[in-house]
């Protein structure tokens, strides 16, 4: 099979614009919310709870019932099917029931012929909630036991044994904040009523498949009865999974309650006080080592917040899990992993699911380490490399040395140190610092039938091919990367393939596009389907021009047999008309599945990736010492994406799932008050990095010569999360400016003066 | 007097109808007409999806956030939107070129703004500071914007502002007529430019029955400058005051701090005078005003009032204004030659960001120490004010970390704790940025965007 490993690539690994660039810098491209809007429609807008815990006695809808313009207000009662939307687990309502479990949680609908009908009327439904206590801690949940993924443990060893015995002993504690989203465009669907039971709904969704299971679930009726189309997102970041599929739901029991089309769009504010962010963690450790800095025994617990309810929390804390020891190893070790119940918006998954937060439990033990050496953290990291995870894959760890030499070097690491050194001796208050970070990321997705995807390729008889696939365009890049592969196996010109909106009517059964799989897997689905038409037609091509299939040439939109002396040619477009007379079929479905993982959850073993991708970046700060506020001068990545599909697009994901990373650890904070309310609903409160934010040397490279060793597209790697990890390079950075080892995350202007004064005061 | 709202709209008049509301948002109301090139990101000003540009008659190209602005408020103004560049426009393709899209949500917005830019010049950081990508992270769009060039469009025919009446939305041109209708109606929610009032458009979705809104009022516009300082007009945006700055040294001290209260797109809109009709503790301007002792000028029908800012501001959110009263302008005095003029604005953001804390001062000098020192902090009160303890600390005492740091000691502020920073963190960063001031006095680097 031809998968490029051998081939010099035409179309794959083009560094081609996004497919809609232009048309977005002119506005052209339609989100959904500029749809032409269908006749009759009507509006919705979500009642919130104002309360973070309670019993939900009443609601009192009256007064919003006889306000001008609106149609209906929908209670749990009016629900048709189940009035339950969890993706994974069951029991997950749409709209609260007996009890109120967060602040900002959904408990009616209300319908209106304007949007500013159905919002003014929602804000005047009136809940009458008997208050019950919040919790709203992480150590509140743990002390409390209230699990909503229960602790798993990965052993080896006797990790207590090894710690006893070992000649240095450290430990602590810290946290990692969450992160909202925010992606520019909020949640949004449009649903549409029509014959029998069918319902048409435009979702703003990575996850098309789950909407419609929600939305059957919700309205009661088959899945064949629901089409789910998404043509774009402006933005998603794993925000568009869960959340997106329960608003569609909403929309279409509106739709289906009323006979009419029904739009909801979330206001910024209930966006982020409805939906679910990147799960907070707290974190606790003890560690032993040798004077080489060697880990001998590890004790750790990652405890996260998973928020009122299940959601995708168990994905989330395998991959923190998974993720735990990144690419260092400890000989003996205790790790235990959770989520617990606390009256939060449910927390769902966010670019890296778990993996960036798992990978920041190393950072502050190694660093702690080397503190108490007093070695250059770098050689502790070194002393702990892995060529095994704890549950038992293979990680490379040559290519861990490499990528971490490589940033290393390209930031002129020795030289940099020297001038910081001068900067901080010359300046009273200013404090430049400097910090390394290294990773494995591992990709796939953590349920192991996830890894499936299907993709549907026409060719039409000028020639032109329609491609559709399950994956979702969120802005990733992924349309064009799949077009690219299907103009790979025909090698015909990009632009002769079309690109469609994903529907659940034309591609069954598909997976969310997250978990940086979506090229990965709808390319090689496409691959399948293309390379499936491209065999039919050369049999035709064959025998037009009387020679062996296998010496039929598809190349530059020309077909021609590969033998000497012949010059007869087809085009594409001739070769198709060809096939349509000699009633050939022009169609194909495509399907992939990953091979070989598997993952045994009692034992916590197994292959679960199927590979691993590796990051490295070096950032350097600048620390106002007074202030505590900071920014990152440079920041040198260097990102492994095997042999990439476009390394135009995968430029920007690496270059923006850094600063998105940076936001996480430094400027974005989520606050509630002490009653569990929400207070950084909005853009003015909270604060996502700005353009002044990105370090203004910021230099991303691809590794070189790398291509995948796993059977990969085109041996090509993913990229969609792992360099959000990177962004940890800037903490060990303020890490070393402020002369810290601890740092709460994110590490805002803040927690680093609080920090300073402490030190200065002593202990 | 008119009542029909005319503006035009990428280079072509339009006169609205009759009935359209006056205080449906400039946002709403274009993607209404099928112009869905600007977006809904946040309503509340801050994400710059929504992003328009007014073209002024003089060329300038002023972006403001069309999620806040009012149609009743744009009467008499030329509005372009991405639409009104088109496809072949040299700025939207040198972002398509630059691989500046991912999602693409953002870009018509950031779109104008770059437009603006390639007129208005400056740094393009604060070009941006208005416009949020959650995509890219930002370096291929600044890329995009170093490689455009302004495509000498030619501006708008000049409109004179007049006064107009769109139902309850009053657009007087004349003090008088201000001071008039304010007596009659008491109940008119007093509009400048929106940036604080805004919101009960946008995200609250109001429609008050009756708006007085100031833009056009002849005695209130524009910045003058006279030679014991600026009288800024109450409707005067930010960004005037801000140009005035950049053209004086005096007023240097100022510029950066000007350069970070809000975005482009609000300095384009806000005013001082919202600012003081706010009163809110965290008002960038106040400090400011505080540390150089300006003067509000108040007018209602039965005469005028000259107020010094310390007393115009009395308490949470709370002014001096009585029902009937109007702010005219405000007066700001020079700062003495020799003087010490500072400003320091503590935001989690560097850019697009409510001040956490935010001091100014004003010191004056006799033989090498501290004659008299006037320093105000935001953030630390139920108003923005000064701190005489502090200041006594620093008389008679040459401007140095040891001096600073003593005032520093001296402060008597208990702050208020929320998301924006701990009592603990306001008091710490406070004396942080006192002690800041003996590296600026120093002429060190003294601060991280230095
Ligand atoms: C995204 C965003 C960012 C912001 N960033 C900052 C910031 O960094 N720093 C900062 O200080 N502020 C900031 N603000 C707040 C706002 O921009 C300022 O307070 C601004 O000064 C308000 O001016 P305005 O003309 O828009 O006022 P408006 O909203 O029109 O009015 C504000 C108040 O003043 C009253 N008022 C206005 N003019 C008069 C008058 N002539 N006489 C009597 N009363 C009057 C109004 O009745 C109203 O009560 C921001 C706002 C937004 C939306
Ligand atoms: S919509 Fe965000 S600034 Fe207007
Ligand atoms: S490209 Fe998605 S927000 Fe900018």
């Amino acid at each position: 099979m031809m998968d490029g490993s051998s081939f010099r690539l035409k179309h794959a690994g083009q560094a081609l614009r996004h497919d809609s660039a232009l048309k977005h810098a002119t506005g052209e491209a339609r989100f959904l919310d500029d749809m032409p809007e269908p006749a009759g429609l009507l509006h919705a807008a979500l009642v919130l709870s104002p309360l973070a815990h309670g019993r939900l006695d009443a609601l009192d809808t009256q007064a919003a019932g006889a306000m001008p313009g609106v149609v209906r207000i929908i209670t749990p009662q009016d629900i048709p099917g189940e009035n339950d939307i969890a993706p994974i687990a069951t029991g997950e309502v749409m709209l609260a029931e007996q009890m109120v479990e967060h602040h900002g949680q959904a408990l009616a609908i209300v319908v209106a012929q304007t949007r500013d009908e159905a919002l003014r009327a929602a804000a005047a439904v009136t809940a009458a909630i008997t208050p019950l206590p919040p919790v709203l801690s992480i150590e509140e949940g743990l002390a409390r036991e209230a699990w909503i993924i229960k602790p798993q443990t990965m052993v080896a060893g006797d990790a207590a044994a090894a710690l006893e015995a070992a000649p240095h002993r450290l430990s602590g504690e810290f946290r990692a904040g969450g992160q909202e989203h925010f992606y520019l465009e909020g949640q949004i669907a449009l649903a549409i009523p029509g014959e029998e039971e069918e319902m048409l709904v435009h979702s703003s969704t990575q996850h098309p498949t789950e909407v419609q299971h929600i939305v059957a679930r919700v309205l009661g009726v088959p899945y064949h009865r629901v089409t789910v189309q998404c043509r774009r997102m402006g933005g998603a970041f794993g925000g568009k999974e869960s959340n997106a599929s329960w608003i569609a739901a909403a929309a279409a029991l509106a739709a289906r309650l009323t006979g009419r089309p029904v739009k909801l769009r979330l206001p910024r504010r209930a966006d982020m006080a409805a939906t679910g962010k990147r799960h907070p963690f707290l974190y606790r450790w003890k560690v032993g080592f040798d004077d080489a800095g060697r880990l001998l025994g590890l004790d750790a617990l990652l405890a996260g917040d998973g928020g009122h309810s299940v959601d995708m929390s168990g994905g989330v804390v395998f991959r923190a899990l998974t993720h735990a020891l990144n690419c260092y190893g400890v000989p003996a070790h205790r790790i235990t992993a959770c989520a617990v119940k606390t009256n939060h918006v449910s927390n769902t998954a966010f670019r890296g699911f778990g993996g960036p937060q798992g990978a920041l439990l190393m950072e502050e033990v190694l660093h702690a380490v080397a503190a108490h050496l007093g070695r250059d953290v770098d050689q502790v990291r070194e002393a702990n490399f892995a060529s095994r995870t704890p549950y038992g894959q293979e990680l490379d760890p040559s290519l861990t040395r490499r990528v971490l030499a490589e940033a290393k070097q390209d930031a002129g690491w020795e030289a940099k140190r020297a001038e910081i050194a001068a900067f901080n001796a010359a300046h009273p208050t200013l404090r430049r610092g400097l910090g390394s970070f290294v990773c494995a990321f591992g990709i796939s997705f953590g349920i192991v039938h996830l890894n499936q995807a299907g993709a549907l390729v026409h060719v039409y008889t000028d020639g032109s091919i329609r491609l559709a696939h399950g994956g979702t365009e969120m802005g990733q890049g992924l349309f064009i990367k799949v077009a690219q592969v299907v103009a790979e196996v025909f090698s015909v010109p990009v632009e002769s393939v079309g690109l469609s909106a994903t529907s659940t009517a034309e591609i069954p059964n598909t997976s969310a596009t997250a978990a940086s799989t979506g090229s990965d897997l709808n390319g090689w689905a496409a691959h399948a389907a293309a390379t499936t038409l491209r065999e039919r037609m050369a049999e035709v091509a064959a025998q037009h021009f009387g020679c062996p299939v296998e010496e039929v040439v598809f190349e530059d939109g020309q077909i021609f047999p590969g033998g000497a002396g012949s010059n007869k040619r087809l085009t594409f477009g001739e070769l198709a008309k060809l096939c349509w007379k000699a009633r050939v079929s022009l169609s194909a479905t495509g399907f992939y599945k990953t091979p070989d993982i598997h993952w045994d959850a009692t034992a916590l073993k197994g292959e679960p990736f199927h590979y691993f991708t590796y990051g490295a970046a070096v950032a350097e700060v600048l620390l106002d010492t007074l202030t505590g506020e900071h920014r990152c001068l440079s920041a040198h990545l260097v990102q492994d994406c095997g042999r990439s599909l476009n390394p135009a697009i995968d430029l920007g994901q690496i270059e923006g799932a850094f600063v998105q990373g940076m936001g996480w650890l430094t400027t974005e904070e989520l606050w509630w008050d002490g009653q569990g309310r929400q207070r950084t609903l909005g853009p003015s409160t909270y604060k996502i990095p700005g353009s002044r934010d990105v370090p203004p040397v910021l230099h991303t490279r691809l590794l070189a010569g790398s291509a995948g060793r796993a059977r990969t597209l085109f041996r090509s790697k993913a990229v969609g999360e792992p360099p959000l990890l990177l962004a940890t390079a800037v903490v060990n950075a303020l890490r070393d400016a402020a002369g810290l080892v601890h740092l709460d995350l994110p590490a805002t202007p803040e927690r680093l003066l609080l920090n300073l004064k402490a030190i200065k005061s002593g202990p | 007097m008119n009542d029909q709202i005319r503006l035009v709209l990428n280079g072509a008049p339009r006169t609205l109808p009759p009935h359209q509301s006056p205080t449906t948002t400039l946002l709403d109301w274009l993607r209404a007409e099928g112009l869905t090139g600007a977006k809904e990101g946040c309503a509340e000003g801050d994400c710059g999806a929504c992003t328009v540009v007014l073209e002024g008659a003089d060329g300038a190209r002023t972006p403001v956030n069309a999620c806040l602005c009012v149609l009743g408020q744009l009467h008499g103004r030329a509005i372009r939107t991405v639409e009104g560049l088109g496809p072949q426009h040299t700025v939207p393709r040198a972002l398509a070129e630059a691989d500046a899209t991912q999602c693409g949500f953002c870009t018509p917005g950031i779109v104008m703004s770059a437009w603006a830019h390639t007129r208005e010049g400056g740094d393009p950081h604060e070009a941006l500071a208005g416009n949020l990508c959650r995509c890219t992270g930002y370096r291929p769009i600044l890329d995009a914007m170093a490689r455009m060039q302004d495509d000498g469009a030619a501006p708008p025919a000049p409109m004179v502002p007049d006064s107009a009446k769109f139902g309850g939305f009053h657009l007087p041109a004349s003090l008088d007529e201000a001071l008039a209708l304010r007596a009659v109606r008491p109940e008119a929610l007093v509009l400048m430019g929106g940036t604080d009032l805004g919101l009960r458009f946008s995200e609250h979705r109001e429609h008050p029955a009756q708006v007085l809104c100031l833009l056009n009022v002849a005695e209130m516009r524009g910045v003058e400058v006279r030679p014991t300082g600026l009288r800024i007009g109450a409707a005067a945006s930010y960004a005037e005051w801000l140009r005035a700055c950049r053209a004086d040294a005096a007023w240097a001290p100022l510029v950066p701090y000007l350069a970070r209260l809000g975005s482009r797109q609000i300095r384009g809109l806000g005013t001082v005078a919202g600012n003081l009709g706010t009163a809110s503790p965290i008002g960038d301007a106040l400090p400011v005003l505080l540390a150089l002792g300006a003067v509000v000028e108040v007018a209602q029908l039965r005469g005028v009032r000259h107020i010094p800012v310390g007393e115009f501001l009395t308490g949470y959110r709370r002014n001096a204004l009585v029902p009937e009263e109007l702010i005219v302008a405000i007066h700001l005095p020079r700062p003495p030659e020799g003087a010490f003029l500072a400003a320091e604005k503590l935001s989690r953001r560097h850019d697009q960001d409510i001040s956490a804390v935010s001091l100014a001062a004003l010191i004056t000098f006799e033989d090498g120490v501290v004659r008299e020192a006037r320093l105000a902090f935001g953030g630390m009160d139920a108003t923005a004010r000064r701190c005489a303890p502090a200041e006594a600390a620093l008389r008679g005492r040459p401007l140095d970390d040891g001096a600073l740091a003593g005032a520093g000691q001296a402060l008597d502020f208990a702050p208020m704790a929320d998301w924006r920073g701990s009592a603990e963190f306001r008091m710490e960063a406070a004396r942080g940025l006192l002690r800041r001031l003996a590296l600026r006095h120093a002429g060190l680097p003294a601060e991280i965007f230095a």
